[in-house]
């Protein structure tokens, strides 16, 4: 935070920090490689079990866009899950099989996230409520309503709509590019408008930014309100792919912490103001290669889920160690 | 912390007003409790109300030494959920075996909790990461202990604590063990909060942790203390909860959440400062009470998430600003 201030020499060695994520994801394909090789499960190598590896992490990628917004202002999201669940039920209900309903039902569930983006954004920024406090409450209400009314998978989608999960280019899934144009525009976004660098600097220091001249509390809103839209648009994905929603998908993908270890991993700071998009999608790969390893070396599901929770918190203690911020 | 030093004598009116909120708000439910249901009046209806509310009044107790510090620790549920499994696996139906179980449980918790302090003091991974890692590994070995599904049950020497009743007690008839739990363990952690150093110190690191330091409080030992006494106290209230509800392996999800909205109900200041053991204590009872009148009113299960997200924010928010117009 203070090497900009400071007149202090820079240092014009190889800032290692800023490519970790970069070295962890060769780290992890190395080791996804080695392990294939020396077990002699090389059908696993393919080009199409590859695509298929990215292929399973989209809906994580896609939330995991929105997190980093999030995170970047110094944020935090933890209402992404059910808000997925609620996009998929919202979805699979509007469509109920009527292929001249996909657009009532994508404006819908778009209009719910923004919607609940902007709540999140007002009570975080206005009411001045701790951000993970506030998207908990909101996690809770989301979940309670939709919960209410729905306890099993509910309507369908239409064949057409399902084209979104399972039409491809050649091998590469339609979702895919989706998940990387959408990683474009958020890197466009971030690095080329006012509102990109607004999001930096509000997440470095309100206070510096607000002596600036920026409306801090409305890069806030609009952090929170991106981040909800990925989380919609996650939803309209996983209900495409399992043809239907149901109120537990979100809850059961662990999306708000996934989401927010892989923006960690990807080397975007919790506390806000540093980081990128190309990090998270960096953490998402990774994320996606330790489940192929975990899938190679025919790991039990319940030991799976302790490695995994090993894996985030070492993943977070990699970036803070070497931090010299004061811990909470 | 400054409150004594500035409050000028013979002030009884604004004392009044500092009276905290969160007292006013459980008198409130349970008179509308008995409003709704005389029956409530009857020992047997308070008896049984109190002895619900024990394991959360406990759990908060213990989670608000790791609020006051400046943290969060989302692993209590987890850790909640472990002791009861754990015992059950541990016990195969041997009445003796209470015994030893109960020490090893909060051995187990103490190392918990040490592993936590040490992740956060050292790693300087964000408390609410590392609990969160701590969250699933804790849930995959309970899994991976009692194999998917728990088999054995409790003996009931280990239920004693949180099912059985003392009866032909003078005046109320029945008197839950719980209850007794309950007041010994509010009692030491209240004196263990407001009556010690390590109370003043742990106020001291939440509320300015580089004063703290230099003013020669062992800030990572008073930090890691906090965690162990969260997780030792989340096993005391798994062994009551398991006493009162028997053993499922989702037994404790969704405790830490209460938990901090019992300490935030409390007036807790999260990321640390200020809190009191007694109204994080009332927070769990109004919360439990809010609960109870909920089921009173025939409401469905899910409404009460919504309540509870309501509660969240609403109470984070009344409390920023009723600090913004105190100036405190």
């Amino acid at each position: 935070m203070t090497d900009t201030t400071l007149p202090a020499p820079r240092r014009s060695g190889f800032r290692f920090d800023r490519y970790a994520s970069g070295f962890l994801l060769l780290a992890s394909i190395v080791l996804y490689v080695g392990l294939v090789v020396v077990s002699g499960q090389t059908k696993y190598l393919s080009v199409d079990n590859l695509v298929s590896i990215l292929g399973r992490s989209i809906t994580l990628g896609i939330t995991a866009i929105g997190q980093t917004f999030a995170i970047l202002v110094a944020s935090i999201d933890l209402s992404v899950a059910s808000l997925i669940s609620a996009s998929a039920v919202v979805t699979s209900v509007v469509m109920n099989g009527e292929p001249s309903m996909m657009l009532p039902a994508i404006l819908a569930v778009l209009a719910l996230g923004a919607v609940v983006g902007l709540i999140n954004g007002l009570v975080i920024s206005k009411l001045e409520v701790n951000p993970l406090i506030a998207t908990l409450g909101m996690s809770l209400i989301i979940q309670g309503v939709l919960s209410a009314f729905y306890n099993n998978f509910a309507g369908k989608v239409p064949v057409e709509f399902q084209i979104f999960a399972y039409g491809s280019v050649g091998i590469v899934p339609y979702s895919l590019i989706f998940m990387f144009v959408l990683a474009g525009l958020a890197w466009f976004v971030l690095r080329f408008t006012r509102f990109g660098s607004d999001i930096y600097s509000v997440g470095g220091n309100k206070d510096a930014a607000r002596n600036a001249g920026i409306k801090t509390s409305g890069v806030i809103i609009g952090a929170h309100v991106v981040c909800s839209l990925c989380a919609a648009i996650a939803g309209l994905y996983l209900a495409s792919r399992l043809r239907s929603g149901a109120p537990w998908i979100g809850a059961e993908g662990v999306y708000d912490l996934e989401s927010i270890a892989v923006v960690v991993i990807g080397g975007t700071i919790l506390a806000g103001g540093r980081g990128g998009i190309w990090g998270t999608m960096a953490g998402v790969i990774i994320f996606s290669l330790i489940d192929s390893i975990f899938n190679v070396i025919g790991m039990d599901a319940f030991v799976k889920q302790v490695v995994r929770g090993i894996i985030i918190v070492a993943a977070v203690a990699f970036y803070a160690v070497r931090s010299k911020r004061p811990v909470s | 912390m400054t409150e004594q030093t500035l409050s000028t004598p013979g002030s009884a009116r604004r004392r009044l007003l500092q009276i905290n909120p969160v007292y006013v708000l459980l008198v409130a439910l349970l008179v509308a409790i008995v409003l709704l249901n005389p029956a409530f009046m009857e020992p047997q209806g308070y008896m049984n109300y109190l002895k619900r509310a024990a394991a959360l009044a406990i759990l908060s107790g213990g989670a608000l030494y790791v609020i006051v510090a400046g943290g969060f620790d989302l692993s209590v549920g987890a850790m909640m959920t472990l002791t009861v499994i754990g015992s059950s696996m541990l016990a195969s139906n041997d009445p003796n075996s209470t015994y030893w179980i109960i020490p090893l449980m909060l051995g187990i918790g103490a190392l918990v909790g040490l592993i936590n302090g040490l992740v956060v003091s050292y790693l300087r991974v964000p408390s609410l990461i590392a609990t969160l890692g701590m969250m699933i590994t804790l849930t995959g070995v309970a899994f991976v202990w009692s194999g998917g599904a728990p088999r054995g049950y409790l003996p009931d020497t280990f239920r004693f604590f949180g099912r059985f009743n003392i009866t032909g007690v003078p005046l109320v008839n029945i008197f839950p063990v719980a209850i007794i739990c309950l007041v010994v363990f509010g009692l030491i952690l209240w004196w263990g909060m407001h009556r010690t150093n390590l109370g003043r110190m742990i106020h001291a690191i939440g509320d300015n942790q580089r004063a703290a330091r230099l003013a020669g409080v062992p800030v990572e030992r008073v930090r890691i203390t906090a965690f162990i006494v969260s997780s030792m106290s989340a096993v005391v209230a798994g062994v009551i909860l398991g006493g009162r509800a028997g053993v499922s392996v989702d037994i404790g999800s969704g405790y830490e959440l209460q938990a901090i909205t019992a300490a935030v109900l409390g007036g807790a200041q999260l990321l640390g400062g200020r809190g009191s053991v007694p109204a994080a204590m009332a927070g769990a009872l109004a919360l439990e009470a809010i609960f109870t009148l909920l089921n009173l009113l025939g409401l469905p299960q899910p409404v009460r998430q919504v309540v509870q997200g309501l509660i969240l924010i609403g109470a984070v928010a009344l409390a920023m600003y009723r600090r913004k117009r105190t100036g405190r």
